[in-house]
């Protein structure tokens, strides 16, 4: 079959030790049978190493941080978009989730499609607001407290563990006040307030990779045991696992909150077997070529719906298939460096 | 004034500077490239201010206020050898 | 200009900045208001205020049968801006004795006035009774007081009490009124009830400040007008107006925000949508659907305040970072510590930006406007203009050090009148006695 020429932006090329997921949908994209991608990093610094692989990216531009305001971002891809010519764009860091949902319907009337949730699907499953999602949707979450300051959280147990998480990034268990403060702060002045005080919930960790319709029904869901997590809590190997529950909280998922795209959760097995989901993630998460190996293309059902098209639902996928993260050092020529820092552009 | 920018210090076209000795680099916009090339050619202080007041409409009071600043960071990231 | 090329991985770091001049102010250039008016200048656009509350008001009346806004004098009570609210049909929302005389001398009709604040004296509260305006009674002193002038006056206060609530939002401000959730609110109630010499008019919460969940006004609309069921059933009595208070957010982006405020703060229909679905969720009587009374001052002037400052000098700190100095300081920007204030330069520029350490003009450390924004190469002389500034700055400026420089406003017609004049020696120093 002859494949789709389309042209695909995609950010989070940091495919660091705390990876962003763009450059595992690119290799998913280049696996599609329907689509013969162009793909375009959307790189915030200067070093994301995707900038510069050849085999993954076939042009690279600088994108402005989301802080500095969405109009700052459209003026951005609105160049970028005179040099080429972006069917869809797939964001893949939180922080600039919120600016492309904001963006969607003007990015709409230059032709680039995004596949996203609303809004009001973006603020619920916000840490700060999952202890109510749980309630009303039924699906078990540990008790939280959200503070804007330290003082909100009175009653800090001496030797019982806590998390400490910031809105959009960073989570530390720690036990008593002083480590509570000491992390506090910490993420109060990286991140900003509210700072979420979680209920510690020991057990084996899940994710499950997955895709909402925007009419609640799931399209993928690909449930993940991590096998090795590093000390930034990342999996750096894991395996596909054949748990029907998860998949059916995928399902709750989606159908609670009409979810539109792809989206992670992240899931605690306690000891006495029941799953506790600790964390929504609004896109898809940086394993998701496991996914793929494991016969459902993700990003590829993600360009489906932003072309148009009405993906069926992936039926199955295979157990057992496990990946193991690795480092490589590439060698970039300065020349390279040179270009991208000085005019924004590979 | 002699500025001595280091003999090994490397200015593309585009106003990247790479340098060797330490792996730094920096960018300069194109006034300050010219600068730079006055410099490294062997131009005092106060001839950079000559030739550049002489070809732009600027004052010489404000350019050589940039100027010293300009100088001033040449030699605060080690791009300058001092006597 | 040189700067290093500093490689992260993208995390919350500094913009580049994609700034464009702002080169006029409604079609004023702000060069020539410096020249003709000085620097520091305070400049308020005539025309965004009229936009905002015009916007403001078509947000809630398509929602509610009836809607009032009171300006709240407190964020910017300039007698041009009260007036130019006063004229959009706006009443007038004071919480002191020094405002209260400000509203009459504008001209507003005392049953116009609603006086809030926990701090009214015998003497403001006479006058208020005179006029019949709406007191919002703040603590039970204060009702006990009203009490006691109604009898010596032989009046009937026209009263409000001030609710306190948690409407999910962070912190609770439980220090003004009475809280709900308690019953301390229909405590004080049930008091005014039985005194039987007072009309309670109606209910007031303001649950914080620049609340940028609309959500939680929602939360607190049905509480209050859950609230005026029950004193309905209890004593018979349908309150004529639920007062939902400001707190509205502007587009300021606050200290501890990862996103630029313009990005996240609702707009005036998310907040209406939220305040009256409550509204016409509760079950209030036939013929006693309350009127909506609002007070919101921020979300309303803004963005309609520019604060025009000359750039005295640049220096390198010692580690060599920029350091710009402007000749207005948190004197004039008390909003600067807590809002990342957008600066944009007034006169056009290369595309180099070097993050930059924006101070005041004052001798004093804390003088910081900005402890780190994206600016371009800057002259001494060059004019930059701090955006969103009409709340909070023109009444809460101090006189130290400086002066208080000119404030103008831009008319819709596009002409510019000085609407506060600088200060001069003697209006400070006239005051002195040896």
């Amino acid at each position: 079959m002859k494949r789709k020429k389309i042209t695909v932006a995609v950010t989070g090329l940091n495919a660091i030790d705390n990876p962003g997921s763009g450059v595992s949908v690119i290799r998913s994209l280049r696996e599609s049978e329907l689509f013969e991608c162009r793909i375009v990093g959307l790189a915030y610094e200067l070093l994301e190493p995707g900038i510069y692989m050849k085999e993954i990216v076939d042009c690279a531009y600088q994108v402005p941080y989301p802080s500095a305001g969405t109009e700052a971002l459209f003026q951005r891809i609105e160049q970028i978009c005179e040099e080429e010519k972006l069917d869809v764009i797939i964001p893949n860091f939180d922080a600039e989730l919120y600016s492309y949902i904001k963006l969607e319907r003007r990015l709409d009337n230059l032709g680039v499609k995004v596949v996203l949730p609303t809004v009001q699907q973006f603020e619920e499953r916000h840490k700060y607001n999952l202890s109510d999602f749980g309630k009303r949707s039924g699906i078990l979450v540990p008790e939280s407290v959200v503070c804007n300051s330290i003082g909100d959280f009175k009653d800090c147990p001496a030797d019982k563990p806590i998390v400490v998480k910031g809105k959009f990034y960073d989570a530390f268990v720690v036990t008593g006040r002083e480590q509570f403060e000491y992390h506090f702060s910490k993420i109060a002045t990286k991140w900003g307030v509210p700072v979420i005080v979680q209920q510690f919930v020991d057990g084996a960790e899940f994710n499950v990779a997955g895709l909402g319709d925007g009419n609640g029904n799931l399209l993928a869901a690909v449930p993940m045991s991590k096998r090795f997590i590093t000390d930034k809590g990342k999996a750096w190997a894991g395996v596909t696992v054949g748990d029907r529950r998860l998949v059916e909280l995928a399902e709750l998922f989606v159908k609670q909150t009409n979810w539109r795209g792809a989206f992670e959760l992240e899931l605690i097995k306690s000891k006495d077997g029941r799953f506790f989901l600790i964390e929504v993630n609004p896109r898809i998460p940086a394993w998701i070529y496991l996914t793929t190996a494991a016969g459902q293309n993700i990003p590829e059902a993600v360009v489906r719906m932003a072309l148009g098209e009405n993906p069926c639902a992936f039926e199955s996928y295979e157990v057992g298939k496990m990946f193991v993260r690795y480092s490589w050092d590439m060698i970039v020529e300065q020349d390279e460096f040179a270009k991208f820092s000085m005019e924004g552009r590979t | 004034m002699k500025i001595r920018i280091k003999s090994d210090i490397a200015l593309s076209k585009t106003g990247f500077v790479f340098n060797p000795q330490t792996g730094e680099s920096f960018s300069l916009n194109p006034m300050g490239s010219e600068i730079f090339c006055l410099l490294r050619d062997g131009f005092s202080t106060e001839e950079v201010v000559k030739i550049i007041t002489d070809r732009f409409d600027v004052s010489a009071h404000s350019f050589s206020t940039d100027l010293d600043d300009f100088v001033a960071m040449l030699r605060r990231y080690e791009l300058t050898d001092e006597a | 200009m040189i700067k290093p090329i500093n490689a992260t991985m993208p995390g919350k770091s500094g913009t580049d900045a994609y700034i464009s001049p702002m080169l006029d102010i409604d079609g004023v250039s702000v060069h020539s208001l410096a020249e003709r008016f000085g620097t520091p200048l305070f400049v308020v656009s005539e025309k965004q205020l009229r936009r905002n509350i015009r916007m403001a008001k078509r947000a809630f009346s398509t929602r509610l049968p009836k809607v009032v806004f009171a300006w709240s004098y407190k964020t910017n009570y300039l007698d041009a801006v009260c007036r130019a609210f006063h004229q959009e049909g706006s009443w007038a929302e004071v919480v002191s004795g020094f405002e209260y005389d400000k509203a009459l001398s504008n001209g507003v009709p005392g049953d116009h006035i609603v006086f809030n604040g926990p701090s009214k004296n015998r003497e403001d509260l006479e006058k208020a009774l005179k006029n019949s305006s709406l007191i919002h009674i703040d603590n039970l002193d204060e009702l006990y007081m009203l009490v006691e002038l109604a009898g010596e006056l032989q009046c009937r206060p026209q009263v409000a009490v001030r609710v306190n609530l948690n409407a999910g939002t962070l912190p609770v401000w439980d220090r003004f009124g009475f809280n709900l959730e308690n019953g301390q609110a229909l405590d004080a109630v049930s008091k005014i009830m039985s005194f039987g010499c007072m009309d309670l008019r109606g209910l007031h919460c303001h649950i914080g400040t620049f609340i940028l969940s609309s959500k939680a006004y929602g939360i607190a609309a049905q509480k209050l007008a859950d609230f005026a069921c029950d004193i309905r059933r209890l004593f018979g009595v349908a309150v004529e107006y639920i007062d939902m208070g400001g707190g509205f957010a502007s587009k300021n982006t606050l200290k501890a925000s990862y996103l630029v405020g313009a990005d996240i703060c609702p707009s005036m229909d998310d907040y209406a949508e939220e305040i009256a679905d409550a509204f016409h969720k509760a079950p209030f009587g036939k013929g006693e659907f309350p009127a909506l009374l609002l007070e919101t001052g921020r979300a309303l002037v803004d963005d309609a305040g520019f604060l025009i400052a000359s750039v005295l000098t640049n220096k390198r700190s010692a580690q060599g970072g920029r350091y710009t100095v402007m000749d207005a300081g948190v004197n004039l920007l008390f909003t600067s510590f807590w809002y990342n204030h957008k600066i944009s330069p007034a006169q056009l520029y290369s595309q180099h930006f070097e993050n930059t350490t924006l101070y005041g003009p004052l001798c004093m450390n804390i003088d910081v406007v900005r402890e780190q924004v994206s600016l371009p190469l800057l002259n001494k002389g060059d004019l930059l203009v701090v955006h969103n500034v009409g709340a909070y700055n023109m009444t809460q400026w101090m006189q130290f050090i400086t002066l208080r420089p000119n404030i103008v406003m831009i008319e819709e017609n596009g002409g510019t009148k000085l609407i506060r004049e600088a200060e001069k020696f003697d209006d400070v120093t006239r005051l002195e006695r040896l």
